[in-house]
């Protein structure tokens, strides 16, 4: 075989690249759209529009559409390109990306037709289940291959991080979607009681730990690296990070079931690992920030830099916060009001999106022949924009969820409730009206970058040959 | 032995493999070159970096 004529599979990245941008602005715009019904209910249309069928799709879409398609892009991009070799194999790869859109369609149609399991960011049915398993292990084949065939000794941190991601997910899925199938649209789970709700949030919390934490770890160590031109603080950081994040997470979910029926110890190691998880994060947050260190004049004007720096300055905000909310008498507060999702988007927003949209702003103009993307500008603008919105948002949760935790828990002197919940939904109106401001304002920030990407495939080609190189520095 | 000496056990195992994770980390000596030659993976390709931006050997852009 004569490796100088190998190219690298920049076509699935591209591909999933682009659909990031796409499935960005349609999960954001239902968010936006269910926002928009807590503020003027009046937009509730039938059946299928109803807050209650939307919220699912929202969900389902940002994350495994968007967060999906940027993992898929980038971890498709950074395992060729630390591995020095083509993918594993072209048809595999492929029948992901095809594979993956039609499990979007699938959910897009079938959630607001009301066919649902009904369990929290694994809503879809038991036969599109299946589905998701076969396109998991194709992406699993995929990975994991090109990693078999690597040209250098070493395998690289982020392909840790990907590869942990890619293989806790699959257990995740699997577990938590054993379904009793009574027709092809309805399923019954194979767990009851309590059980049942351990499972679905041993799933729940690992589905943020894994996808939504370990995967975009992966793009934070091989993409703030080179967009900041130094190699990353202390790989031995990075390899305790790993395994000590990875170990941990697993124990946590218990914090989602604090003062139900589930036993008071397992509430309590779920309490004490959400703790510990603090340690871990903290340490990948400042591996990464510190990575800038020496050179922090290159954020000054370096917009892609801005929003990796900035998603790592979320994601530590939210793991020193979600730690504080696993404590119970904390959570005794915080639980079931808007606090919790505030928490929520501060990574959603600020970290799960930043970085993956620093990312993608990367790749772009390498996938179609562009030294930058076609309006820099315009990246700087969609900064300060999706900022702007974050903040508006999460700081419009805080203050409506613990206003609500404190009116749900007031009591008069002779032991009545001070407030009917009704009077908390009349308090929360201004803060929601702020919410939706900010969701709005992330969802034109990603219009922009939309804008920002079609000129930028205009005047550019598609790269399919891109050579693999020889590493520099080959030590095997 | 009851199951409580069985959850003792595992958590010292834990926190055993921990300690050993950090030692792998810190503490073996061959690791440290091994780790830095890794932590150099994304760079190993800056010609490559350079081609597909359209930049010449001296980072300046083409005339395509």
């Amino acid at each position: 075989m004569r490796e100088a004529q190998s190219t690298y599979n920049y076509k699935v990245v591209r591909q999933f690249a682009v659909m990031t941008v796409i499935w960005g602005i349609v999960g954001m715009l239902v968010g936006v759209i269910i926002a928009a019904q807590l503020v003027w209910p009046e937009l509730n249309f039938g059946p299928w529009l109803h807050f209650g069928r939307l919220r699912p799709l929202h969900t389902n879409a940002v994350i495994f559409a968007f967060g999906g398609c940027a993992l898929f892009a980038t971890s498709y991009y950074v395992v060729q390109r630390t591995c020095h070799t083509r993918l594993f194999s072209d048809g595999l790869a492929a029948f992901t990306f095809w594979g993956w859109q039609l499990i979007i369609v699938l959910a897009a149609v079938t959630l607001p037709l009301g066919m649902t399991t009904g369990k929290e960011y694994a809503e879809l049915e038991w036969p599109i289940d299946i589905l998701i398993t076969v396109v998991w292990v194709a992406y699993a084949v995929v990975f994991f291959g090109t990693i078999a065939k690597r040209k250098v000794t070493h395998i690289y941190v982020a392909n840790w991080f990907y590869g942990g991601f890619i293989l806790a997910v699959a257990l995740l899925h699997v577990v938590n979607s054993a379904e009793i199938p009574v027709t092809l649209t309805k399923s019954y789970s194979a767990y009851a009681g309590v059980q049942d709700a351990m499972v679905q949030w041993w799933y729940g919390h690992n589905a943020v730990g894994f996808f939504l934490t370990a995967g975009f770890l992966g793009m934070m160590y091989y993409f703030v690296p080179k967009q900041a031109g130094r190699p990353v603080y202390s790989y031995r950081l990075s390899v305790v990070h790993f395994w000590a994040l990875i170990f941990t997470y697993m124990w946590a979910g218990p914090h989602h079931l604090h003062y139900t029926a589930l036993p008071d110890w397992t509430q309590s190691v779920g309490m004490v690992f959400s703790l510990i998880l603090l340690a871990p994060s903290w340490g990948g947050m400042i591996n990464g920030v510190m990575t800038l260190s020496g050179a922090w004049h290159k954020l000054r004007d370096d917009p892609i830099l801005k929003f990796l720096i900035t998603s790592l300055s979320f994601y530590g905000m939210s793991t020193f916060e979600g730690p504080m909310m696993s404590i119970k008498t904390v959570n005794a507060l915080s639980h079931y009001t808007d606090w919790t999702v505030g928490h929520v988007h501060s990574g959603a927003l600020g970290w799960v999106a930043m970085v993956s949209i620093g990312s993608v702003y990367y790749l772009l103009p390498r996938l179609f022949g562009k030294s930058e993307m076609a309006s820099v500008k315009l990246i700087t603008v969609h900064f300060w924009v999706a900022t702007i919105g974050v903040v508006l948002y999460i700081a419009s949760m805080w203050i409506a969820g613990v206003m609500q935790g404190l009116m749900w828990r007031a009591v008069n002197v002779d032991g009545t409730l001070t407030y009917s919940f009704v009077e908390s939904v009349k308090a929360s109106y201004p803060f929601w009206a702020i919410r939706f401001l900010g969701g709005l304002l992330f969802l034109v920030g990603m219009l922009v970058m939309a804008y920002n990407m079609f000129k930028t495939i205009a005047g550019g080609r598609s790269v399919d040959d891109a050579r693999v190189m020889q590493p520099a520095a080959h030590h095997a | 032995m009851d199951i409580n000496d069985l959850r003792s056990i595992m958590t010292v195992v834990s926190l055993i493999t921990f300690l050993g994770v950090v030692w792998w980390a810190y503490g073996v000596k061959g690791n440290k070159q091994r780790f830095e030659e890794a932590a150099m993976l994304p760079f190993s390709d800056e010609e490559a970096d350079r081609a597909e931006l359209g930049l010449d050997a001296n980072g300046q852009r083409n005339a395509r």
